[in-house]
């Protein structure tokens, strides 16, 4: 009987999608030409993937609840990558590994590669920046792209008129974007959560349509070329070895990122963060100063993103409004959702994975930002974690029993 | 002077458009305190139905006016539908979840339904129908009112006239407006309230529909992308006016669209959406409660 009831409710279910799908799956018009065309096989297709992933969500939620209730008692499981970090020398194991890998990696792969690996290298920095602000602070930024921007800019046109190198303008370019990032938060951030998603929304537009229209400035939507790139003590480089060194550069921004961010995380600054994502008033109430350790977590995911911006300057030596639109902060916050807000491990595995599989699964590639879309929806649904959750540090008491007590 | 009057017209017809998108947002805001940012996506995906339907019905020779009402009700009834899916897959699980877990769901499902549409259409602009003809006693005022932006206006006061009707009078409307006071005690005095917010969604969805459907004909072209900016343009009249509350939503869309129309008419039009946002920042810095917003205090 149960599994009469269920199979007539997943019928009923790709019924309803077949319906809500039909005008704009099935019919496709040529409004030039006046013809129609009846795709009366995507309606087929709809039905049997609605059915097939109906089935696949009740499994899933099935076995979410039968390990609900056999946990109850047990400690919560930690995924493979914890454990093996908990374990001092198996931890060494992995970063050793992870260490050759890197530094072997332009040396046996192609100079494209290499390329795509520094590309999501970025986006590591990027989501790990993103990841303070959101994951940490619990403030939804839509517009983390403008900070991006901010860095990328500054490089391209302080490269242009004063002829300043990427060494200069590295630092630089984070503190501007941190500047700004002051500048918005100053006002917005006495605001309720969802009010600042679209603040920073909006500002991200303004700063990507000044960009675009004022061209005296930013030479409009033509954008900006011949930007020069790193340096290495005054050495000119081809651009095969120029690529291979801004890998390298990338590999220790990264570690440099992570380890900030890991000291932070553990910092007063990182606990009051936390305290203040999960309840503002309590917080408050404990001393802690609200607008202050907000702005300080908006202008430090503001600095990293103005690094990166200055990085992706000097990679591409071309920068143009197109590169800085909002679905470029939706990936990066697809990034730090997927992999475990608050994460830093999960982080770097959410920029690999959604960084690296378009690009390798090219025949799938214009789905990309289909699925970050569907990821997001998913992962809030299913496991809003992440993949690779954040372990709170927690401290445990021994109980003491009655004989310890004696001795 | 005409040119002002001109302006004026313009504006009161863009301010009732996003009138009708930003009714969505302050009503699911008001029940369920959640920026919908789904709804500009639901209002392109009613003119894109809007759009299907009509250019079918056309090539199939219907008379104009049966196209006009066939395709008004496609785009009310599949707009609605979708924003009844949209609020059982993507927020009803997030009901008690913390804040922010609705809000990114939302902002995933406006990316997806981007897409969508995108995959499954095209990504070019497309050109919508005529569907308004030029009124014949409309001849004399036409440099400085046309006949579409007459239906806008009237269609906007009749669709407002009704939508405060409902929530005046019928029995939907006082659950709606018991369950926006205090959910809590709205399901204890025996109010469905899973339905009441279902309810919500399908009416919001079905006005950002009509806006769809009017919109397009107005500026005569339409493609995935459109719901991004009218969605976020929509959501700043709601915040202007208020959030949650109705009226405000009115007055706040008719301000933005007076502004925007001055502002381009007479400063430039290049920057015709940073006037949109910045009025947005400014208004969250002075008065974050909007223009007929209540101020409320937190409690612990």
């Amino acid at each position: 009987m149960d599994v009469f009831k269920e199979l007539k409710k997943g019928v009923l279910l790709s019924l309803w999608f077949v319906f809500l799908t039909f005008p704009v799956m099935v019919i496709k018009v040529d409004h030039i030409a006046r013809t129609v065309t009846w795709r009366w096989e995507n309606a087929l297709y709809m039905a049997v993937g609605t059915f097939f992933i109906y089935f696949v969500v009740q499994l899933f939620r099935k076995k979410q609840e039968n390990r609900k209730e056999g946990q109850d008692s047990k400690e919560p499981s930690l995924s493979i990558i914890h454990r093996i970090l908990l374990h001092r020398s198996q931890r060494n194991v992995l970063l050793a590994f992870i260490a050759v890998v890197a530094i072997l990696f332009p040396q046996f792969l192609s100079i494209y590669q290499t390329n795509v690996m520094t590309t999501a290298l970025m986006y590591v920095v990027l989501g790990l920046g993103l990841n303070i602000v959101v994951g940490l602070a619990g403030l939804l930024d839509l517009g983390f792209v403008a900070f991006y921007a901010v860095g990328a800019y500054t490089y391209a046109l302080l490269n242009l008129h004063f002829g300043l190198g990427f060494w200069t303008v590295l630092p630089l370019g984070g503190l501007l974007a941190a500047t700004f990032g002051i500048l918005l938060g100053f006002p917005v951030l006495r605001l309720r959560g969802d009010y600042l998603a679209i603040v920073t929304l909006g500002f991200g537009e303004i700063i990507r349509l000044v960009l675009e229209n004022w061209g005296e400035f930013s030479k409009g939507p033509s954008g900006i070329s011949g930007i020069s790139r790193p340096s290495f003590f005054g050495v000119e480089m081809s651009l095969e070895s120029s690529i291979i060194y801004i890998y390298y550069l990338m590999v220790l921004l990264v570690i440099f990122t992570i380890f900030v961010v890991n000291r932070l995380q553990d910092s007063r600054l990182g606990r009051a963060w936390i305290a203040l994502r999960e309840d503002e008033i309590a917080c408050q109430a404990m001393g802690v100063d609200k607008r202050k350790t907000k702005l300080v977590a908006f202008s430090l995911g503001a600095f990293w993103a103005g690094i990166m911006g200055v990085v992706f300057a000097a990679k591409t030596t071309f920068v143009n409004p197109a590169s800085f639109t909002f679905l470029e902060s939706a990936i990066i916050l697809a990034i730090v959702v997927l992999g475990g807000m608050g994460s830093i491990v999960g982080v770097l595995f959410g920029a690999l994975i959604l960084i690296l599989m378009p690009e390798y699964l090219r025949a799938l590639s214009q789905y990309r930002m289909l699925a970050f879309g569907a990821i997001l929806v998913c992962m809030m649904v299913f496991r809003p974690q992440g993949l690779i959750a954040n372990i709170r540090r927690t401290y445990t008491f021994k109980k003491k029993t009655p004989n310890s007590l004696a001795k | 002077m005409d040119y002002f009057i001109e302006l004026l017209f313009s504006g009161l017809t863009r301010g009732s458009i996003y009138a009708l998108i930003a009714l969505g947002y302050t009503m699911v805001y008001g029940i369920i305190g959640l920026i919908n940012f789904a709804h500009g996506e639901i209002y392109m995906i009613g003119a894109f139905t809007a759009f299907i339907v009509a250019t079918v019905l056309s090539i199939y020779g219907f008379p104009l006016l049966a196209i006009v009402i066939i395709a008004g009700i496609a785009a009310v009834v599949w707009a609605s539908s979708y924003g009844y899916t949209i609020e059982k897959i993507a927020y009803k699980p997030l009901r008690h979840a913390p804040r922010l877990s609705p809000l990114i769901s939302a902002i995933g499902m406006s990316i997806f339904l981007q897409n969508y549409i995108l995959l499954a259409q095209t990504s070019d602009f497309l050109r919508f129908p005529r569907l308004i003809p030029d009124f014949a006693f409309m001849e004399p005022i036409a440099h400085i009112i046309g006949s579409t932006d007459l239906v806008i206006l009237v269609t906007t006061v009749v669709v407002m006239v009704a939508l405060t009707f409902i929530i005046k009078f019928t029995l939907i409307g006082k659950a709606m407006r018991a369950t926006s006071q205090d959910r809590t005690m709205a399901m204890l005095v025996g109010i469905n309230v899973n339905w009441v917010i279902s309810a919500t969604f399908i009416i919001g969805s079905g006005l950002a529909a009509i806006g769809g459907l009017l919109i397009a004909s107005h500026i005569g072209q339409i493609n995935f992308y459109i719901g991004f900016l009218a969605g976020i343009k929509a959501f700043t009249a709601a915040v202007l006016g208020g959030i949650g509350s109705i009226p405000g939503a009115v007055l706040g869309s008719l301000i933005l669209g007076l502004t925007e129309s001055f502002a381009t008419g007479y400063v430039s039009s290049d920057y015709e959406d940073v006037f949109a946002f910045s009025l947005l920042v400014l208004i969250l810095i002075f008065k974050p409660s909007g223009l007929l917003g209540k101020a409320t205090n937190q409690k612990v």
